[in-house]
Order: structure tokens, then C-alpha cells, then sequence
């Protein structure tokens, strides 16, 4: 090899040793590095004890209810496996729907009960003009119709 | 034709000026009709309504923020093989562009994360490691600048620019491989984009824009590296002496 292939193979190796060794201690940090944790984990226990963590899901549908303060909201976080009921004193973010994602943080009381300091919005990847949010939504209403009635259109 | 010939900082210094009028102006054109596009023809979000909007810049800027970071780390581990003087300046001028696309990434995800998510900031995987990365820049910046001599200021910038190339993957990656209040790429090359046609046309456009315009300033910027280097008597700057450094 001349000295400029050794050169050349020597920051290959060198790299290559190095993104080993970055996905090692990746897969080895793998848990502490998610944001939140999902409300199967929190049903299984497998969560800091007497600590604040983030809980992560989706906001169940129709679960959402407000108390007559107007400030305190209950409300149920999914991962479509396990549910975690949760309760939040404060304003929500914006895009805060049922159906959608959110992250709360706080701690989870004696009854089961996740307590809320934070609530944020997870927002999904998607990005549609309004029309076609609603024309999806409009199939998909109709198709969970037709399953159990006909519909006749006139005209 | 020798393309060879134009790893010579002298022999490039001309063919770089005469090409960045072209860059710089397709650059300006494509940001033009792309902005336009996206803000003033695209439709509203329908979750998120305008607020949308800043994904023209912010996408556009995140991605170049790590492409210049793999570029420079190539043409830092070409200098490194070939002892190449051009190739080290070529890292040298990406660098400041670089960070800046690094920067306005994170502050248009601070603006947009307000209104959307309901926080400036989190500390989730995608966010920080974009963090770390603008830390990369500097670091590989401020390593060169605090070594005197110019061979091996290039060379441990060098080093660091290549060893930093594994935050690139994290980054890419990281709203696949943890949870993370970032959403999930609308973008990517293995499944259908999942985002109107028209706002894609306007963030590729945007992007592409944003390409050109770095190779305009790149090219701006390496001119006044090879002035700033080769305008030095030979004797007093080690790299200017091709034999000396062969013969290690």
C-alpha cells in the first residue's frame, strides 16, 4: 500500500470503530433516552419510583372532561394496549385533541391516577389543507356507517 | 479536460469566482418562488393552520445543517488522505454556513413549538442532538482558530469535523429510534411523502434554494481562505511546501 492508501484505510477503520462503538452506547442508553413513557409501561411498573416522569400516548376519545373551575381537565392517555387516567390544572396547548398525541408531565398518585405539571401537544407528521382534513374524515365516517347501515343518496 | 488541475488553490480561485454568479442566482430565484409558493399559494394546516408555514424554512435549514456537516468531514477526510491544502479550506469555508443552518433550525423549531406543542424547548433526542451539533460547528471552528500553525489547525479540525459525523445519523434518526416529542420525517426516501403536493413543491424548492445559496457563499468564502492562506511568503507557512510535507 502506498501512504496515501494507508492514510485513507486508517480514517476509514478509524470511523468505522467509532460508529461501533456509538451504536453500543446507544443500544445501551436506549431507555433513558426516550422523552416519555407509554402508558403499557407505566401499567407494568416500569417507571421511577416516587420521581416526575413524562407520560406519552394518545388522548383517548371522549375521554376529555372539564371540571366547573374550567381550568382542571381529566382526560385518558393511550397507547391503544393500556389506558392511564390523567388529571391537569392549567391551559392547554392548542393543538391538544382527542384522537391526538400528547406528552404530561408529572407524577403518578396512589389510585393510579397520573397528576400533571405539563401538558404538551405531540404534534404527527402529516400536513393537509383543511378540505382534505375534512373529506378524510367525512370517508371515514361514511365507512364506519356502511358497515352497519345502507345508504340511499337522492341525487 | 484536467479536472485535476483545480485542487490547486490558485488554479480554483478563478473558476470559483466565475461560478458564483450562477449559484447566487438560481439560489435567488428558487428562494423566491419558493416563498412565494409556500406562503402566499399553499393552503392552510388543518390542525395546525398557519403556523405551518415555517416549515419552508425550518425543514430546508435543518437538512443543510447536516448535509454541509457530512460535507465538510468529507472534504476534511480527503485533505487528511491526500494532504491537500484545497480540500481543508473547502471544510474550513462550510463550517460558518453550516452553523448558521444549524441555528435558524433551532430557533424556528423554538418558534413553532411554541404555538404547536406548547414550549419553546424540550429536551427530547431530535432537539438535542441538533443542539450538539451546533456545538460541533463551533468546536470545529474554534479549534482552528486556537492552533497557530495552519497544517495542524487543519488537521485536528479535521479530526473533530469526522469523529462528529456519528451526531448526523443520531440526528436523522432520532425520532425513529426513541420517543421524542418531535414529530416523525413527513419526508423521506423509502415512503410517500405524507404532505400536500403543493406544500412539498414549495419546501423542495426551498431546500434547493438553500443548497445553492450555500454553494454561492461557499465558494465566496473559499476565495477569501485561499487569499487570506497563499497571500503568506512560502517560507513561513508550512502547507505552502508540498515536498516538505510528503517527506514526513
Amino acid at each position: 500500500m502506498t501512504s496515501r492508501q494507508k492514510r485513507f484505510a486508517f480514517i476509514g477503520l478509524g470511523l468505522v470503530v467509532l460508529g461501533v462503538a456509538t451504536a453500543l452506547v446507544l443500544n445501551a442508553l436506549k431507555s433513558n433516552l426516550s422523552l416519555f413513557i407509554t402508558p403499557t409501561e407505566v401499567v407494568n411498573g416500569e417507571i421511577p419510583k416516587g420521581k416526575s416522569f413524562r407520560l406519552g400516548g394518545m388522548v383517548e376519545d371522549g375521554s376529555l372532561k372539564r371540571e366547573n373551575d374550567g381550568l382542571t381537565v381529566h382526560f385518558v392517555v393511550t397507547d391503544t394496549a393500556k389506558r392511564v387516567p390523567v388529571t391537569y390544572k392549567g391551559i392547554l396547548p392548542d393543538l391538544f385533541k382527542e384522537g391526538k398525541g400528547a406528552v404530561a408531565q408529572g407524577q403518578l398518585a396512589a389510585d393510579g391516577t397520573f397528576v400533571a405539571s405539563e401538558v404538551l401537544a405531540k404534534h404527527d407528521e402529516n400536513y393537509m389543507p383543511p378540505e382534505a382534513a375534512a373529506a378524510m374524515a367525512k370517508a371515514k365516517a361514511s365507512r364506519a356507517q356502511s358497515s352497519n347501515t345502507l345508504v340511499i343518496q337522492t341525487q | 479536460m484536467n479536472w485535476s488541475k483545480y485542487s490547486a488553490p490558485l488554479a480554483f480561485y478563478p473558476l470559483a469566482g466565475k461560478m458564483i454568479p450562477w449559484f447566487s442566482v438560481v439560489a435567488a430565484l428558487a428562494i423566491a418562488v419558493g416563498l412565494y409558493i409556500g406562503l402566499l399559494v399553499a393552503p392552510t394546516d388543518a390542525t395546525q393552520h398557519d403556523s405551518y408555514r415555517i416549515i419552508f424554512v425550518h425543514v430546508p435549514a435543518a437538512w443543510m445543517s447536516m448535509f454541509l456537516y457530512v460535507v465538510m468531514a468529507i472534504w476534511a477526510g480527503i485533505g487528511m488522505g491526500l494532504n491537500a491544502r484545497l480540500s481543508f479550506m473547502m471544510a474550513q469555508a462550510i463550517a460558518p454556513t453550516g452553523a448558521m443552518f444549524t441555528f435558524i433550525a433551532l430557533v424556528t423549531g423554538c418558534m413553532w413549538g411554541k404555538p404547536t406543542w406548547g414550549t419553546y424547548w424540550v429536551w427530547d433526542a431530535r432537539l438535542t442532538s441538533e443542539l450538539i451539533l451546533l456545538f460541533q460547528y463551533a468546536g470545529v471552528m474554534l479549534l482552528r482558530t486556537s492552533i497557530d500553525d495552519l497544517r495542524r489547525a487543519d488537521r485536528a479540525s479535521g479530526v473533530l469535523a469526522l469523529v462528529g459525523v456519528v451526531n448526523i445519523p443520531i440526528i436523522y434518526f432520532s425520532v425513529q429510534w426513541w420517543n421524542t416529542l418531535h414529530q416523525g420525517a413527513s419526508v423521506s426516501m423509502t415512503a410517500a411523502p405524507k404532505m400536500a403536493a403543493i406544500m412539498l413543491t414549495a419546501m423542495l424548492l426551498m431546500t434547493f434554494g438553500f443548497w445553492m445559496y450555500s454553494i454561492a457563499v461557499i465558494l465566496a468564502r473559499v476565495r477569501c481562505v485561499i487569499l487570506e492562506r497563499e497571500s503568506q511568503p512560502a517560507w513561513s507557512n508550512p502547507s505552502a511546501a508540498p515536498e516538505v510535507a510528503e517527506a514526513r
